[in-house]
């Protein structure tokens, strides 16, 4: 049954994704991509690029238009998806901000997060390797764009949404 | 009040574009600054809370405001507001994607932001291992992670939580030592 698979595939990644949006790429890929095929790797990339400019969180954005995807274009699929992502956060949230004020400060916490932090480089570069495929990078010329941006985002900090739109404009014009 | 957080979270989740991080500072504006619901230090426990806790980081900031506030109520609400102009935007994205993705003008378009997105992603990895400032031992973790993920197909389920333990027993080591150094 798709929603029962799409609930507990999104409340997994609720439960696991740690470090923000990039670092749960990774985590989203594996389930969407590898294990149930939901998505293929180019329609994973176009919807982390559409997140970029589209309000809200990456996960969120993922979510939703998974669940619709997955159910065969059903608006159920996309609640289903989204609210499994944010039940962990809600349930754990509420329960921390009851019990534990002071959580953050506690050691043994502390001590686990250290631990994954160097960790979330790992994921976040996995992230950029998984998809670096040839499905995502057609020919030459993608390779070409992908300098460009990475020069521009990361000397001149051009502003993201920027350069989706000018890659966006550069595909339409070259292909 | 309840529609007051509401519309608050509402207008956070819609006109932050680009990702969770890019919340924090206007839900600290809107919540601190502006409406003076949370005090300064007490928002700043509140992040270092949402950021070692799991989950989307903007939901929960969004449930850690609202339950401060107005107990589980106010927190579901927080959530909600924060969360559904994402979810429509997407779900009418969506909705066009499904229609126009074969379209050979859409198609050419995404060809174009496909390796732009990868490049975005990969700035992050490398801002991300300077702020951390990785040492060797810590940057082979990273290196080890990321071969794990991408050459072996590990899930990163099961490499997280072994970084977590990992920590854990660091954690209890250092601990040990100190207590032996002060006999």
């Amino acid at each position: 049954m798709i929603y029962l698979q799409l609930f507990l595939s999104f409340l997994k990644i609720g439960i696991f994704c740690f470090g923000g949006g990039y670092a749960m790429l990774s985590l989203i890929q594996d389930k969407v991509v590898n294990q149930h095929g939901w998505l293929t790797i180019s329609e994973f990339a176009d919807i982390v690029a559409v997140s970029q400019m589209t309000p809200g969180p990456i996960a969120i954005n993922t979510a939703t238009y998974v669940g619709y995807t997955a159910a065969g274009g059903n608006v159920l699929g996309s609640v289903m998806a989204t609210l499994a992502l944010i039940l962990p956060s809600v349930v754990m949230m509420t329960i921390v901000s009851r019990f534990f004020i002071k959580y953050g400060k506690n050691e043994i916490v502390q001590g686990v997060f250290k631990g994954i932090r160097p960790v979330v480089v790992g994921l976040i570069a996995s992230a950029v390797l998984v998809m670096a495929t040839p499905e995502n990078f057609a020919d030459y010329r993608s390779y070409l764009l992908f300098s460009a941006a990475f020069l521009a985002a990361y000397f001149y900090r051009v502003h993201p949404i920027l350069l989706m739109v000018l890659g966006g404009l550069a595909g339409f014009l070259m292909y | 009040m309840y529609r007051d957080l509401f519309r608050v979270f509402f207008r956070i989740g819609a006109f932050t574009i680009g990702g969770g991080l890019a919340m924090l500072p206007i839900i600290e504006r809107e919540v601190v600054e502006r409406k003076k619901w949370i005090a300064r230090e007490d928002f700043t426990d509140i992040l270092a809370v949402t950021q070692t806790m799991p989950g989307v980081i903007a939901v929960n900031m969004a449930v850690a405001v609202g339950y401060r506030l107005k107990g589980i109520r106010g927190s579901l609400i927080a959530v909600s507001g924060a969360v559904l102009a994402p979810f429509l935007a997407i779900l009418m994205l969506a909705v066009f994607f499904r229609t126009y993705r074969s379209n050979p003008v859409v198609e050419s378009i995404f060809l174009g932001m496909r390796p732009v997105v990868v490049a975005l992603i990969a700035v992050p990895v490398i801002t991300t291992m300077r702020s951390l400032g990785l040492t060797l031992s810590t940057g082979l973790i990273a290196g080890a992670a990321t071969l794990l993920i991408w050459l072996f197909g590990v899930s990163p389920v099961w490499i997280i939580l072994a970084a977590g333990l990992g920590g854990y027993i660091w954690y209890r080591i250092e601990k040990h030592r100190k207590g032996r150094r002060k006999i």
